[in-house]
């Protein structure tokens, strides 16, 4: 049953049978269901991969034979843990909008990006990796622009116009990539065979580059984030924050740098300086927020800072902490975003001003939130901590003044969730939030599995850390030495 | 051969069943006749070909893909007819005739062999569509469409046939093939005759296929004729233009790239920059297809900077693609504009709710215009793209990038239109015809831009 085609395949069927269902509630179960089919077809993967550098489960079928392209996919220990999250999240993302009377087209759209994201993370053939990362932009736009708040249209315009722009200059590098390759194809491995001179490689790592920063986003390619988090309905946040700008992180680390190492040794640096100024500039405007959804935007900017830093530091440590702190983060994000669903939805307002005093009438939704908001933060014992400590760890390896400033995203992180926390969970009560009702039904179950990862992979994390290491180790190994 | 003296018979027929006031046979006919020349035409593929009637029409592969292409697209387009041509005028039988008129000169056009032939073709595919763009007498954006066409058409003709003459003059002969040896042999002492004429050719081409500066009549033109005379003069027209533009390009001019290709290479980049950026500022949906046709002119003479012989597969691929969107688009176009008397964008305001399969096809072919992955129309600028990296035109390609980001401004406005402004309307009513074409066409956009393996290594 590890058949990596058929785990690709799935999705877009449940797709296009959805998008015939017009009844609410049975599309919404049947989303459910084949979300977790979905979700139980990845397990024999996970029971059969062997936690060494190799690709596993590979398949290979000719694609477009004339112009050398491929369908080639497999699952090594980097893009195991991504497709786990990708395909762990998508029940949860489906079932925290059950209160929500959605219809067919929203939960066809859901799975469909659904296989584009898995495309991303198991392509080993350039075109079949760009074909999934422009196939998982269609459907978010449609579901942010047609389920989202008033200036959805504007706002979203202008995130399908920045994204697709930067994924052109890649489509452009990946052609002239495959122009270099001898043997006239798209694979990956023909990729990391190039040798090409410096000045080649510098323009191909921008053109790399541009594409997977404003996909993360890091700083100054991220404004198009927050207008697009804050306007999307939850479950589109969810999969942009949740998922999708994983899609950048695991793109630096499979393409960019081994593609170009001599434009990784060039301007490796200035991207990680950059990583760094977003993560305390995020930060500082996190702390000014009023609107709880902003805020955990601009936090989102903050994490995935801390994630392209380790990444742009290059060392077992840090590149480990990027992939446990991609999956801590995508189960965090998902969690704060449902939980500020709930309150904003139950009070009609995003406002933080509106909020406080909601732990006394609904006290396990605050005492989950706590568990979530400590995930977030980093708080030992839950699964931020184990992340942004390797991370902090790597960076502090490459240089001990990148570290302190990236590390300042602990406190500031802290400071501002914290802040959030008192003015929406404690204080006092008043007229609207008095009569707050306590979590229930469906909300239970997303709230319980997002807990119990969150102190699971806190309290042992080394299973999630095995898959990837043999991988990473490898793949630095093979890059060999970078003379910055 | 046999294709093109069935159709033009046909054609001939079908005035003939408007005199007798045949009105009811008129579409049946016509799609028979269409089907027989595909068939004629499917039959020559895979024939060793060899050039006919002393060398004027050549029938390889390359003239066989674009024709079929051409009269696949004229089908389509005359199912959309059905009732249309009613609404618009009382003369029936001229509307099909002249279509089949100017189909036939297309055909000759993909076909040429000789330089006389492709100045005929281009002459009876043009005459044809000057009458067509002006055929609603009391109209008035109908007429100034058909003078302006007619006008500049006959200009740039001079300069077609001047550029002909030249060339002539040069080499000796009208044969393509002789043209062909004449440059081949004397590589160094080409007369400077020889150089002008590419030139004025290149001027009269370009007037043909709608690429800046010599595009100023598109965008009126487009707009003042009926709409399904414009969608035949955006999609079969420009594809047997180019087709012409390459195989002319392709077969004879090859050696003397670094004369030329500076030259296009200009041509092309302010081709996409002014189709580009005026097609933003648009209100009108037809007029933004008008200019949205100039940008992919642009992106189809990539093919011709970097002439190798991938181009011809590229310029398949895109023409098919761009030609299946565009019916899509302007079919849309027409049902809308009938419910609502407007072409703006607004008149697609809330269409979602009402006609939900109707607003899929158009978002399919917006996206596939767009150059979104998994429709046809991104294979053809990938192809587009890669044959123009070939020749280390990075600069270009990422210029092309640019313009198609865009893109998305303006081809996104009419889905943002449809889904995202929901007003109360009526619902539209579509006739089997229309479904099927739609159906048709957009089934085939997405496998080509699934699986393009079928079509993209046929040339």
């Amino acid at each position: 049953m590890d058949n990596l085609f058929i785990l690709l395949l799935f999705p877009v069927l449940g797709a296009l049978v959805l998008a015939f269902v017009a009844h609410a509630k049975t599309a919404k179960w049947l989303a459910l269901l084949m979300s977790l089919i979905s979700l139980g077809l990845t397990i024999p993967f996970l029971v059969n991969f062997v936690p060494d550098a190799s690709m596993q489960f590979e398949q290979r079928f000719a694609w477009i034979p004339s112009l050398g392209i491929h369908f080639h996919v497999g699952i090594d220990g980097i893009s195991l843990p991504l497709v786990l999250l990708t395909n762990g999240l998508i029940p949860l993302i489906v079932l925290s909008a059950f209160s929500y009377d959605y219809k067919g087209g929203f939960y066809a759209l859901v799975l469909f990006m659904q296989a584009g994201l898995l495309l991303v993370f198991t392509a080993l053939d350039a075109f079949a990796f760009y074909v999934g990362w422009e196939v998982a932009l269609i459907p978010i736009y449609f579901i942010c622009a047609l389920w989202g708040g008033e200036n959805r249209i504007r706002v979203n315009l202008k995130f399908f116009i920045y994204t697709f722009l930067g994924s052109l200059l890649m489509l452009v590098a990946i052609i002239y990539l495959h122009l270099q390759v001898p043997s006239d194809d798209y694979e990956l491995t023909s990729f990391y065979q190039l040798t090409l001179d410096s000045s080649t490689q510098r323009w191909i790592f921008w053109a790399f580059f541009i594409a997977f920063a404003i996909k993360m986003p890091i700083f100054p390619f991220h404004t198009w984030q927050p207008d697009t988090y804050t306007e999307a309905p939850t479950a589109g946040t969810m999969l942009l924050a949740g998922i999708m700008l994983k899609m950048g992180v695991y793109g630096v680390i499979r393409w960019l740098i081994p593609v170009a190492p001599l434009g990784f040794a060039a301007y490796g640096q200035l991207a990680l300086i950059l990583c760094v100024i977003g993560v305390v500039y995020a930060s500082i405007i996190a702390f000014k927020q009023h609107d709880v959804k902003r805020l955990v935007a601009y936090s989102s900017i903050a994490h995935v800072g801390l994630i392209g830093a380790g990444i742009f530091a290059w060392n077992v440590q840090s590149m480990q902490g990027a992939i446990i702190q991609m999956v801590n983060h995508g189960i965090s994000v998902v969690g704060l975003f449902f939980v500020l669903d709930i309150v904003s939805r139950r009070l009609g307002t995003r406002e933080m001003s509106a909020m406080g005093g909601i732990a006394k009438p609904a006290p396990s939704l605050a005492l989950v939130f706590l568990v979530i908001v400590m995930g977030a933060v980093g708080l030992p014992l839950t699964n931020g901590f184990i992340g942004e400590f390797l991370l902090l760890l790597g960076v502090y390896e490459y240089g001990l003044w990148y570290a302190v400033f990236a590390g300042l995203t602990l406190i500031l992180g802290a400071v501002y969730m914290l802040r959030m926390y008192q003015k929406v969970m404690l204080g006092d009560m008043n007229a609207r939030t008095s009569s707050f009702a306590d979590i229930k039904g469906s909300e239970w179950v997303v709230l319980a599995v997002v807990v119990v990862l969150v102190i699971g992979i806190g309290i042992y994390p080394k299973p999630l850390l095995d898959i990837s290491e043999a991988a990473v180790t490898d793949l630095i190994d093979k890059v060999g030495p970078i003379e910055r | 051969m046999s294709a093109i003296i069935t159709l033009s018979l046909l054609a001939i027929l079908v005035l003939y069943l408007g005199l007798f006031n045949a009105k009811k046979a008129l579409l049946p006919i016509s799609l028979l006749g269409l089907g027989a020349t595909l068939v004629l035409y499917l039959i020559e593929w895979g024939k060793d070909a060899e050039p006919l009637y002393s060398g004027m029409v050549l029938f390889d592969h390359f003239a066989v893909a674009f024709s079929v292409l051409c009269v696949f697209v004229t089908v389509l387009i005359f199912l959309l007819s059905k009732d249309y041509f009613d609404k618009a005028s009382t003369h029936v039988a001229e509307y099909y005739a002249l279509i089949m008129f100017s189909l036939t000169g297309a055909l000759l056009v993909v076909s040429f062999h000789n330089l006389a032939m492709l100045f005929i073709g281009i002459e009876i595919m043009s005459v044809a569509l000057y009458i067509l763009a002006g055929i609603r007498k009391r109209d008035f954006a109908s007429n100034e469409a058909a003078l302006k066409y007619f006008l500049m058409g006959a200009f740039s003709t001079g300069f077609l046939l001047f550029g002909i003459a030249l060339l002539y003059g040069a080499s000796g002969s009208f044969d393509l093939a002789e043209i062909k040896n004449y440059v081949v042999n004397n590589p160094q002492t080409v007369s400077p005759l020889f150089y002008a004429g590419i030139l004025l050719l290149i001027v009269g081409l370009a007037f043909k296929v709608g690429a800046a500066p010599f595009h100023f009549w598109t965008p009126d033109v487009y707009d003042g004729a009926p709409i399904l005379i414009t969608t035949f003069m955006s999609t079969v027209v420009k594809a047997a233009a180019f087709a012409g533009f390459l195989r002319l390009f392709y077969f004879c001019f090859v050696p003397l790239q670094d004369f030329w290709m500076p030259v296009l290479l200009v041509m092309t980049i302010i081709t996409l920059f002014v189709g580009n950026i005026t097609a933003i500022v648009q209100q009108s949906f037809k007029r933004m297809l008008a200019y949205s046709s100039i940008s992919h002119a642009g992106y189809m003479l990539f093919a011709i900077i970097a002439i190798g012989p991938a181009s011809a597969g590229s310029v398949l691929v895109y023409a098919g693609a761009y030609s299946l969107a565009s019916v899509v688009a302007f079919g849309s176009l027409i049902v809308v504009k009938r419910a609502t008397g407007s072409d703006h964008f607004e008149a697609f305001n809330g269409l979602a709710k009402k006609n939900p399969y109707l607003s899929l096809a158009l978002t399919v072919a917006m996206l596939s215009l767009a150059g979104i992955p998994l429709t046809a129309g991104f294979i053809g600028k990938f192809m587009m793209f890669s044959g123009v990296l070939a020749d280390y035109q990075v600069l270009l390609v990422v210029l092309a990038a640019i313009n198609a980001a865009m893109g998305i401004f303006y081809y996104f406005r009419v889905i943002v239109a449809m889904y995202f402004k929901p007003i109360d309307r009526d619902q539209i009513v579509l006739t089997g015809q229309y479904k099927t074409v739609l159906l048709l066409a957009v089934l085939i956009t997405l496998a080509l831009g699934v699986y393009p393996a079928c079509v993209a290594g046929l040339v």
